[in-house]
């Protein structure tokens, strides 16, 4: 078990024949992803090689679906056609639609998340790392050979942040790795996240990874309060950063927070998370706590 | 982007929402002489993009011309929360009957826009949110179905506004699609004594995101007051100046922001915040080495890197590269980890400047970094 992804998967690409979507196939089906397919209606027909795989390009996403089962898909497509793409895989029915691309007018994303949750589509991101269940696939562009498979969950709204936690707790493995974007709008939300690992067997802790703006760690820290059995230890980025932009008077009404990364690790912490002060000091922790959890079962 | 409060009284009134009549200088002179094409009284507007203008001074009222010359002479070159008032808007003074709140906004928590509105404008609004969040509507908007004339009614009723300010909801809500805002905020919408209904103030924020299909964005819109940021801009680099003397690269804006906080954890201040982003190229980090190293305030120099798409041994070849370009006058520690990271050190080994220092971890790096900088 893992969530959202797991060796079962079948992968489309929208965007594979692109610079970037060539680059991160390849990396992707390195990792073990089952790519079924690309799709690009110019090249339906034909098929790309990669190493020793040949991936057969699609019409659309509903003809790869048909061809292949295929029940994930992650879009690589420039900006401008983004939304396109994504109400098109939630119109083909596609389960899950990982969103790496950066830059989508949030006109684009507000349109697309709310067709696509109608349709029953998961979205993750955009403007994402995609997520990765380590030793089973990859669907976006975190890199593979960072971890091993384990028991830690980790939500994150950055890539690179990610990436280090992995590392710094690559002796130990994760269950998921999800990277949502860290857009104003994104499809699934720290949540989201934290409600599957919760309900995920193979999942011992939870590694919770925000920065500053929006209130969308406060609404997590609710969440864990209420709904979290499994122990969390949380990570806040951006204590020093420069004053980001205000949304005029409407920002802080719709919010009811400042968006600090001060009033994230606090309402983190009264909800019984444990937040690191570095990255290092955040992987410290989990050991900790995985220590005391296992004392716990086997003391 | 913020727009000023002229450029989204001139998108209000493309939009064919009534705004009171205006004009923007940023010359006294000049300001007395469109005072008297208004009629001789007005209202003169400093043009900043911050809150609070009017408890600053900002606004003021000008029975005549002559008044308004003077006062624009005060207001022009003011500071208000450390924005240089460059140029003021004069506007005809209107007879207000009823101030109103309306606005659009994200609601990032739903992943939709909010229509927000209130029969308590003026300049308390956040306060009677806090105070009395009855007094204050929010309605979700159906992005699919935007704000008809059935919704407007829906919103103006929800907040107590007259009948006749549904058309101005609906207008707003164009102005919000077709320009790609983020938020669009009148503070506040007035009934004048002769029961029109006028945008007396406005807020714009335009997606940076939708650039590429909008028109209204030029090069010269983004203003950069600090002469470091306007050299990074050009070269394209996402940098921030920052008042400390740890100059701080990384790649990916969460690593970064960590980097930063990380450094001040060790007691010494960042100089700025610089995401060379994914797959940076060696040439994004000689420029970004490049505009670190020509900033006064800089006494050490922090590179963080954690290569996932970025390869290592393609910063560590940046890194030489701009060694070989602008003379380094101050320690660099530089912390490469991930991908290629074994082949990245080994350059770096390889050039040994005596100025370069690498460290393996980054709570290490930041803190050789924050003693650079305190002891230099």
């Amino acid at each position: 078990m893992a969530i959202y992804l797991t060796k079962e998967s079948k992968v489309l690409v929208q965007g594979m024949t692109g610079g970037e979507g060539m680059k991160h196939t390849r990396r992707m089906l390195a990792a073990g992803t089952d790519i079924v397919g690309g799709v690009n209606p110019r090249k339906a027909g034909a098929t790309v090689d990669f190493d020793d795989r040949a991936v057969p390009v699609f019409g659309s996403v509903a003809e790869g679906i048909q061809a292949t089962g295929a029940d994930v898909t992650v879009v690589f497509v420039p900006p401008a056609f983004a939304k396109a793409a994504v109400v098109e895989a939630a119109d083909a029915g596609i389960g899950l639609a990982v969103v790496i691309t950066e830059g989508i007018p949030v006109h684009d994303s507000v349109a697309f998340t709310a067709y696509a949750k109608r349709k029953g589509t998961r979205i993750i991101g955009p403007n994402c790392p995609g997520l990765i269940t380590p030793g089973q696939s990859d669907a976006g562009i975190i890199p593979a050979d960072i971890t091993k498979p384990g028991r830690i969950g980790l939500v994150s709204k950055s890539g690179t942040l990610t990436y280090q936690l992995m590392y710094e707790l690559r002796d130990i493995g994760f269950s998921t790795c999800v990277g949502i974007g860290g857009d104003p709008v994104v499809g699934t939300t720290h949540i989201d996240c934290l409600a599957a690992f919760q309900d995920d067997p193979d999942t011992e802790l939870i590694v919770l990874i925000g920065e500053i703006g929006g209130d969308a760690e406060e609404r997590a820290a609710a969440y864990v309060r209420d709904h979290v059995t499994k122990p969390v230890v949380g990570y806040i980025a951006g204590f020093t950063a420069p004053e980001g932009r205000t949304m005029g008077h409407a920002g802080a009404i719709v919010s009811g927070s400042t968006g600090t990364a001060q009033a994230k690790k606090e309402a983190l912490e009264a909800a019984g998370v444990r937040v690191g002060s570095t990255p290092t000091e955040t992987a410290k922790l989990v050991l900790a706590r995985l220590e005391e959890q296992r004392s716990l079962t086997h003391g | 982007m913020d727009l000023y409060e002229h450029q989204a009284r001139e998108l209000f009134e493309e939009h064919g929402i009534l705004v009171p009549r205006a004009q923007v200088t940023d010359s006294p002179k000049r300001a007395r002489e469109i005072a008297r094409a208004l009629g001789g009284r007005v209202v003169v507007k400093a043009q900043v993009k911050t809150g609070g203008r009017g408890k600053a001074g900002g606004v003021k009222l000008a029975a005549d011309p002559a008044a308004a010359e003077l006062t624009a002479r005060q207001i022009l070159g003011m500071d208000i929360k450390d924005h240089r008032v460059g140029t003021v808007m004069l506007a005809q003074p209107v007879d207000i009957e009823d101030e109103f709140y309306v606005s659009y906004v994200l609601d990032r928590a739903a992943g939709t826009f909010l229509a927000i509105a209130s029969a308590e404008g003026g300049m308390e609004i956040e306060e009677v949110a806090a105070s009395r969040p009855e007094a204050v509507a929010r309605i979700p908007v159906d992005p699919a179905e935007g704000v008809t004339s059935a919704k407007a009614a829906e919103i103006a009723e929800a907040a107590g506004l007259p009948a006749r300010t549904v058309d101005v909801l609906v207008r707003l809500w164009e102005v919000l699609v077709r320009e790609d805002a983020l938020l669009v905020e009148v503070n506040p919408l007035v009934r004048t004594k002769g029961g029109r209904i006028l945008a007396l103030d406005g807020k714009v924020t335009l997606d940076d995101n939708a650039r590429f299909r909008q028109s209204r964005w030029g090069a010269d819109d983004v203003e950069h007051d600090d002469a470091l940021e306007a050299a990074a801009a050009a070269k394209g680099l996402n940098y921030v100046k920052l008042d400390g003397g740890v100059g701080i690269i990384g790649n990916g804006a969460g690593l970064v922001m960590s980097t930063l906080d990380v450094v001040a954890g060790c007691g010494a201040r960042p100089a700025n915040f610089l995401d060379i982003g994914g797959g940076a190229s060696a040439q994004v980090m000689a420029d970004g080495l490049s505009v670190i190293l020509s900033d006064p305030d800089v006494k050490s120099v922090f590179v963080n890197v954690f290569g996932g798409i970025t390869a290592c041994d393609a910063v560590a070849d940046g890194i030489v590269q701009a060694l070989d370009t602008v003379r380094l006058t101050k320690p660099l520690v530089v912390r490469l980890d991930g991908n290629n990271a074994a082949r990245g050190r080994a350059i770096l080994d390889e050039r040994a400047h005596p100025l370069v220092q690498q460290a393996t971890t980054m709570d290490g790096a930041a803190l050789r970094a924050a003693r650079l900088a305190t002891t230099a």
